[in-house]
């Protein structure tokens, strides 16, 4: 992973040619060059990347001459709150829709949410976005329509998530954010409901007397839970690497928008520390859906 | 409650579906009753209408189905327009169900506890505490080993026999007083088959609730019914008590049905068959529906034929009913 991130960014561009300015002599280029390692042959740089990283260094900026990953985290709750935001949205919204989608096939309440679900994952993020900022924040002038709000701290964590303010600027980037995720949420948790409403073990339930209310709350919902929380874990990862389009609409300070920043000045050790941190962020989102997975699926795991 | 009214009592019940291809007639005037502690095998082929039925007597006929015409009198009261919460209060309470197969009706991912309590609270006001104790009670009664243990358990941690006894529990945890019984022991072998029907007969007899067992298998009812009543397309052909109808089938139907039962001086020659199929639900023949497999039909067969009561506690819809049975009768 780290080759590859590596001698990809090296591939892209030469990064002296973007830091030095426009006047200096072939002298200075040199000396900036060298000043930063880049005078090495790419697999000894490789290497020494190696060797720093195992000791947590994953270097330091060419522009802001702060480590890399530092800077990377600075961003990263921004990133988080906006992510872990539309996760809840979409969520919410999609298994609810989802759900009477299910329980209202055939009627025009079910092909309504399925239609709007259609056009929720074909619509580009950044049409979308332009157009929310345009008819909330500006001709209707209810929200925010950029940056990130006040923040505040609480039990440790600070976060815009926690003000009036922070919570009127995450609404439309969330939403945004939220929009193509939600759409597939519907439409997963629909078919499943679906599948789940003709099962003999709905019939049975529903043999036994139970109300509407527990069987879909119950019965149905949990069997819908399962396919998706994997859906629903991996989307996540998604949310978080690829808020790039989102927080560049919207401003938003999180990593996306430094990442966008970094390539454009071809700020190698921010890019190789925001792709490390992505990789691993993956990592740990599959190992909390497989563990959500033995909770949820009482067939998966050993067996007693 | 006095012990003249049935439990169950179907008049003329006509069960429909909508499809694209016309007006599905699954139910096609059945009338039958069972009364208290009784057991009715009702018997036919795939097909034939028993499990509508038994779902149309519960409720439990989704659209495009509907129960058009009839009536379902369940302990004297009328079920038919009855509105969905009071059905849903006799249902698992006074009327149970169980389902052919038992690897589908339990929900994989919630543990029989929660299964067997949500039952017994959805019909009354009792704490998780004491809703637990008696489905454990009602595991050993089916005689499920070490219930406490169990009840924490998955349906997967079960087999299909285990699993039928769990359904049954279930069922039987408000005592009903009918339990419908849809093929339960068609997906189990043979020595399983034995040992839920003894179970199911024993705890039905100590409560005095009724049964309607539904089954294609006629040695099962033979062992366990009282009475058994034979569906051929939608109706009802014959119907009287186990022993009269198995030992003098008068119906060309049923008598076909006996003879495809193999048996061991069957060996060596060719298994008997009812020639044809069961005709579709969308162009049954006019008049008897058999009349084109049947061989005794002939022209008179071509009108619908009533149902006749040729001897006292029999009853029969043929024309041409065998001649030796109604001797031996």
């Amino acid at each position: 992973m780290s080759l590859i991130v590596f001698v990809s960014v090296y591939a892209i561009g030469d990064p002296v040619e973007i830091l030095v300015s426009p006047q200096a002599t072939i002298k200075e280029i040199e000396q900036t060059r060298v000043a930063l390692g880049l005078d090495q042959p790419l697999w000894w740089q490789y290497l020494l990347f190696l060797g720093h990283a195992l000791q947590g260094d994953l270097g330091r900026s060419f522009i802001f001459h702060q480590p890399a990953l530092s800077l990377v985290f600075s961003r990263f709750g921004a990133t988080l709150e906006l992510a872990l935001s539309a996760l809840l949205l979409s969520t919410m919204l999609g298994i609810a829709l989802g759900l009477v989608a299910a329980l209202r096939v055939g009627d025009w309440v079910g092909r309504t949410i399925m239609a709007a679900s259609i056009a929720g994952l074909s619509l580009p993020t950044f049409w979308v976005g332009t157009l929310l900022v345009m008819f909330f924040g500006i001709w209707l002038g209810w929200l925010p329509a950029i940056g990130r709000g006040e923040v505040a701290t609480f039990l440790g964590i600070t976060s815009s998530l926690f003000t009036r303010d922070g919570l009127a600027h995450v609404i439309l980037p969330a939403s945004t954010l939220a929009l193509g995720n939600t759409a597939l949420i519907i439409r997963l948790t629909r078919s499943g409901a679906v599948e789940a409403l003709q099962s003999d073990y709905v019939r049975f339930a529903r043999a036994k007397g139970l109300s509407p209310t527990r069987i879909v709350g119950v019965h149905v919902l949990k069997s819908v839970l399962i396919p998706l929380t994997t859906i629903v874990g991996l989307e996540f990862g998604g949310l978080v690497a690829f808020s790039v389009v989102t927080e560049t609409i919207y401003a938003w300070p999180g990593m996306g928008k430094l990442i966008v920043d970094s390539i454009a000045v071809l700020d190698r050790p921010v890019i190789v520390a925001y792709l490390m941190m992505v990789a691993l962020l993956f990592v740990v989102i599959n190992l909390v859906v497989d563990l959500l997975y033995r909770a949820l699926d009482p067939r998966v795991g050993p067996h007693t | 409650m006095s012990d003249d009214v049935p439990t169950l009592e179907l008049r003329d019940l006509h069960t429909d579906f909508d499809t694209r291809a016309g007006v599905l007639r699954a139910v096609d005037g059945v009338t039958l009753s069972v009364g208290r502690g009784e057991v009715l095998g009702l018997v036919g082929e795939s097909g034939s209408g028993k499990s509508v039925t038994g779902f149309s007597i519960i409720g439990l006929i989704d659209p495009p189905g509907r129960v058009s015409s009839g009536s379902i009198k369940f302990q004297g009261r009328e079920l038919v327009g009855l509105p969905e919460p009071e059905l849903r209060r006799l249902r698992g309470r006074h009327i149970a169900m169980i389902f052919q197969d038992p690897m589908m009706t339990l929900n994989p991912v919630l543990r029989i506890d929660t299964q067997m309590t949500e039952t017994i609270q959805a019909h009354e006001r009792v704490s998780t505490a004491e809703a637990r104790r008696r489905s454990r009670d009602a595991l050993g009664q089916v005689g499920i080993p070490s219930p406490e243990e169990r009840l924490s358990a998955y349906p997967h941690q079960f087999s299909g026999g285990m699993r039928q006894r769990v359904a049954i529990a279930i069922a039987l945890l408000h005592n009903p007083a009918l339990i419908i019984a849809d093929e339960p022991t068609t997906a189990l072998d043979v020595t399983i088959q034995a040992q839920i029907l003894a179970v199911v007969q024993k705890l039905a007899s100590e409560r005095g609730t009724s049964l309607l067992w539904i089954t294609h298998d006629l040695s099962v009812v033979a062992g366990l019914a009282d009475r058994i009543a034979v569906m051929y397309a939608g109706r009802i052909v014959e119907s009287g008590s186990v022993d009269a109808v198995l030992d003098h089938p008068m119906h060309h139907y049923t008598r076909g049905l006996i003879g495809s039962v193999p048996s061991r001086n069957q060996r060596g020659h060719k298994l008997v068959q009812i020639p044809g199929m069961t005709p579709s639900p969308l162009n049954r023949p006019a008049g008897c529906a058999f009349r084109t497999r049947c061989p005794a039909a002939d022209s008179a067969c071509e009108v619908e034929p009533e149902l006749i009561v040729p001897v006292p506690g029999r009853e029969l819809r043929c024309f041409h009913p065998a001649p030796d049975a109604l001797v031996a009768a």
